[in-house]
Order: C-alpha cells, then structure tokens, then sequence
C-alpha cells in the first residue's frame, strides 16, 4: 500500500515536471535563443489552460462553452491563443531594449489575471471550468496517470525534437547572432524585429501547450491554480540553472529546481501550522536568493550552452574569467 | 455630473494617487537613466519602506509622520546594500541580467515583508478620517500632505540635479557615461548616490500609499506597472517627466471608471504604456529610449 501511494507521488510529481518542461522549453526559444525577457510566463500559461478547457468542456451554464471538441483541437487552440497574445505585445515591445519587453509582459500577465477574474461568463470567474476531459481519464486512477505521464513525456520529447532542429537550422544560427550581436546581424541583412517576434511567438504558443497540458491533467481549472509570480519565477530559475540556450540544460534545470522547491514544501510541512506558513516564504525568499547565487557564480548554468562558432567572443571571454575566478 | 462632484471624486483621487506614482516613477527614471536598466523590484522596495514606517509606529508608537524619515534612511541603506551585494557584480555583464537579478530581489523583498509582518492588511492609523471642505473642494489632510511632500521631494531633488556638483555629475552619467567618466566623474561614488536617493523615493512613495490606502505585501508590486507607465510616459532620465507622467496616469486611472468597469482600472496604465511606446517612445519630454 505504501509502495503504491509512493508510485502515485512520484507519477504526479514526473507529470508536474513534464508540464514545467514546456514552459522552460518555451522560455528557452525566447530567452536563452534570442534574448527575450520574458517576465509574464504565468500568463501565457493561463491563455494556454482556459483556452483549451473552454474548447473540450462539456456545456454548464457557468462559463462560456460546451463545444466538446476533441482534446487535441483544444491543443491547437491553445498553442495559437497565446500566439495571438503575445503578436501585439512583440509587435511593441521588440523595437526596444529587452527592459521593455519585461515590463510590458508583467502587465499582459496582470491584466490576463484580472479578464480571468472577472469575465465570469466566460471562464467561470472563481469556480473556474469543470469537468474538463482527460485523455485516458477512463481508466483506473494509476494507469490512468500512468498513461497522462506517457503523454505528457511524448510531447515534451516532440517538443524537444522540433525545437533542437530549428535551433540548428540556418533559423536558429540567426537567432543566436542577433542575440550576441544585433548590429552586425542589421549589417548582413536580417530583419531583426521580425525574427524576435517570430520567437517570441513560437515560446509564448510552446507556453501555452504547457497551460493545456495542465488544465487536462487537473481536470480543472480555476483563478488561484497558480501564483503567477512564483510559477513566472520557477520557471526562470529552472532555466537559468540548468543553462539557458541549451535545451537538455533547460530540462535538467526543471528536474532539478522542482525536486529542490517539492522537497522542501515537504520539510516546511512538518513545522507547526503558524510556522509553516511563514516557511513557505522563506522558500520563496531562498529561491529568489538561489538565482542571485547562479547569476553571480554561474552564468552559464548546469550545462552550459555549446560554444558554437556562432556566439560573439565577448561573451565567450567574460565566462572563462568568471570561470577561473571561481 | 455637476463639475465639483468630478473634482471631488475622480480628480482628486486622481492627483493623490499620480502623486504616489510620481514619487515612484521619479527613482525608476533615475535608475533607468542612469545606471541604464528597467528596476524590477522598485514596487517591492517601496513595500519594505512602508512596512519598515509600520515597524517603527508600532514599537515605538510615533507618529506615522516621524516614522517616515526613518523608512527612508533605512530604505536608502537598503538599496545601496542590495546594489553591493548583487547588482555591482552584474555590471560587466549585459544589462538585462541585472533585470532578472532585480526580479529575483522583488520577490526575495516581498517574503522577508511576508515573514516578518504576515500577509493581513495593515494600517497605519485607525479610524475613519472625514475630509474637510475648501470652497467645495473636499480633501483629507494626509492627501494634501501627500501632494505637497511630492512637490517638495521632487522640486529638492530638482535642484539637486541642477545646481550641485554631485547632481551633475548625476546627469551627465546619464547623458554619457563614458564622456563623464574620461571628465573625472567617479562611477562608483553616483551608483552609490543614485541608489540612496531611489531608496528614499520608494520609502516615500510606499509610505504615502500605505497612509492612503492600507498595507499589503503587494502593494508595491501592483504599483510597478503604473510608475514604469509614468517613468516611460514623461521621458526616461527625465524627473519633471516622471512627475507629469505619474499624474497623468494617476488622474486616467481615477477618472477611468466612469467610461469602463472598475475591475480594469489596473489595466489603463499598461494601455498608456504601450500606446506612448507605440506613438512617442521618448516619452512627453523627450527622454532617452534603450
């Protein structure tokens, strides 16, 4: 019995770490290719969840819907549903300095928040969506997480795959050089403000897949699913540490951030009620001073990026410094 | 609606609360000027100040008014301290990374507020305070205190900028940063100053909303928007700009509901903000654009 309720934590935690995984995958195309700063990831994740749980639900007075189409339509949905969000807010923000794009996505974040509270008719305000279907939410429970599991892990492999190829296609060298070096990639020809906004695009829609996937596995979704600041964080935590531009970095950095943030949710759950309430900012207060750590220690992160013939020596040299320093 | 009912109850509002932002908007132009990156965690420096004056009145049982000083010292600390011990290490790194490390100080503020006073709302004064009638004009004491300590903040800093040493130095490391150094302009000694007088603007912005308002943990958070809004709004690197820029967003948010639902009144300072980078990204005053 033991053994089992074991089982079942540790299939619910892979779960978890597999919806993770499409975020960082998605954070990764806009910041750790294309030097995107990205502060509204919670948000994206939102459009992504209650797009999707609108589209497959079956009908309830509540909020807007009962269309009851197929799980993987409300996938799609998703995916452009972000994408559509993010279009203007890039469409704005990426003329500038990336400072800008950073406040403006904390303001759609925000606002995203504030639609969901209040345009009860269409997401069920504070009761959220129900009933939304599962793909193998007929079987029994284990196996039926089991199988979510399989599918969550297929798609962040899929996910993996399509975005390791554009990386290496002639796309994602361009990326990399406006990143290192805006001015000389203006020079030979690139159209930089489109291309940022095609990354922007893609990260924000891979996000939102990441919202859907969560939405089917709780089977509902509701305002408080999340604290957006501290799922946002998370999320960058993940990417910084395990090395931003490397995409099994990224994944490595979930694995290892969200055993870390479980882990201790577990300790500060053992403390007295009062106490433990408190324990749980210094948990927030201890991951904020963990990426202060990284930032200033290890740049790079876990596994840092492959040094390609592609990114500016500049950047190169003030790594190795830092490196001997250590 | 007769003309003093819109005065009484959307304008002035409207001026109280542009005059928490200006405050605000002030410190972000500077750094944002200056030290040259957007500071994520203004909004949260400005809730450890108001908290910090909470602190102070509640061991002490001083007034508000004398606890503010002290919020601001201890603020101005703060930030340089902060600036020490993380961002200075960032500063031959792109920028953008000390963006990010700013986010990470935000949310490390807001916990230690969390930890140390708990998530309930506070207040500073208890009771119900009746606003006074000025020829028809109905306003409170401490939101007339609030306009005029902003005007004061804002006009001393002014004259600071303009006619001290220091002050020119300030300005022209934001005008050139490379020009004032090669000029004699000692870097280390202005970061220093600049993150001591944007401590003492949050510990002032955070106080007035607190005295205004009630203090939350995210109070500051949710005012990040609208200052960042007023800083771009009047022109970056400018504090005039920052000031009209703060009211003009302070008065838009007030007035906005009597066009759209209340619940959206957040959301109006994001709008200016895009709509000013998407027209004039200099801003009202013609500031700087990164």
């Amino acid at each position: 019995m033991e053994l089992i309720g074991l089982l079942n934590y540790v299939v619910y935690m892979a779960i978890f770490i597999g919806i993770y995984c499409l975020l960082a995958l998605g954070l990764n195309i806009q910041w750790g290719f294309s030097g995107l700063f990205n502060a509204g990831i919670a948000g994206f994740f939102a459009v992504g969840a209650y797009t999707s749980a609108l589209l497959t639900a079956p009908e309830s007075g509540v909020h807007l819907g009962g269309f009851q189409l197929p799980v993987v339509v409300g996938w799609i949905g998703a995916m452009i549903a972000a994408g559509a969000i993010a279009w203007p807010i890039g469409k704005v923000c990426l003329r500038f300095r990336s400072d800008y794009l950073a406040i403006a996505t904390i303001g759609v974040a925000e606002i995203i928040r504030l639609v969901v509270k209040s345009e009860g008719w269409m997401t069920g305000g504070a009761r959220g969506v129900n009933k939304i279907p599962r793909p193998f939410g007929d079987l029994s429970y284990l196996y039926s997480q089991l199988a979510y599991l399989a599918l969550v892990l297929a798609i962040v492999l899929v996910v993996y795959w399509a975005i390791e190829r554009q990386i290496s296609a002639p796309w994602g060298r361009m990326m990399r050089g406006i990143r290192d070096n805006e001015d000389a990639a203006t020079a030979m020809g690139k159209d930089i403000k489109a291309r940022r906004l095609e990354a922007f695009i893609f990260g924000a829609a891979v996000m939102g897949f990441g919202g859907a996937l969560f939405a089917h596995f709780n089977r509902s979704i509701t305002p408080e699913a999340i604290d957006p600041m501290i799922a946002t964080f998370l999320v960058w935590i993940m990417l910084i540490l395990g090395g931003s531009g490397n995409n099994r970095g990224a994944l490595l950095g979930v694995a290892v951030v969200w055993i870390i943030w479980s882990a201790s949710e577990f300790v500060t759950d053992q403390f007295p009620t009062e106490f433990a309430i408190k324990a749980k900012y210094m948990r927030v207060f201890i991951i904020g001073l963990l990426l202060q750590l990284v930032l200033r220690f290890r740049p790079e992160g876990i596994l840092p990026e492959p040094q390609g013939t592609a990114s500016s020596p500049e950047v190169k040299t003030t790594q190795k410094q830092e490196g001997a320093a250590e | 609606m007769p003309f003093m009912e819109f005065v009484n109850f959307y304008l002035m509002p409207g001026i109280v609360l542009g005059s928490i932002y200006a405050l605000g908007a002030v410190g972000i132009t500077l750094v944002f000027g200056i030290l040259r990156f957007a500071h994520l965690a203004h909004g949260d420096l400005a809730t450890f100040g108001a908290f910090t004056a909470l602190g102070v009145v509640t061991i002490f049982g001083v007034s508000p008014w004398v606890a503010l000083p002290v919020a601001m010292v201890v603020c101005a600390s703060l930030a340089i301290g902060i600036d020490k011990l993380f961002y200075d290490y960032l500063s031959e790194r792109p920028k953008i990374i000390v963006v990010m490390s700013s986010l990470g100080i935000a949310l490390m503020l807001r916990a230690v507020v969390q930890v140390v006073w708990g998530v309930d709302t506070e207040t500073y004064t208890r009771g119900i305070v009746r606003p006074d009638d000025y020829w028809g004009i109905r306003i409170r004491d401490r939101e007339i205190y609030t306009i005029i300590a902003m005007f004061v903040i804002v006009g001393v800093l002014w004259a600071f900028l303009q006619k001290t040493r220091w002050g020119k130095a300030m300005r022209a490391m934001s005008d050139n940063p490379d020009l004032a150094l090669l000029s004699g302009v000692d870097n280390r000694k202005i970061t220093m100053l600049t993150w001591g007088i944007v401590g003492i603007l949050c510990a002032a912005s955070g106080f007035f909303l607190g005295i205004n308002t009630e203090l939350k943990p995210l109070m500051g958070w949710t005012m990040l928007l609208p200052m960042f809004a007023a800083a771009i709004l009047g022109g970056v690197g400018r504090a005039e700009g920052a000031v009209i820029g703060g009211l003009i967003v302070g008065i838009v948010e007030e007035t906005s509901v009597l066009f759209i639902p209340g619940e959206y009144k957040a959301a109006l300072a994001f709008a200016i903000l895009l709509l000013i980078l998407l027209v004039r990204p200099t801003g009202l005053l013609k500031g700087k654009v990164l």
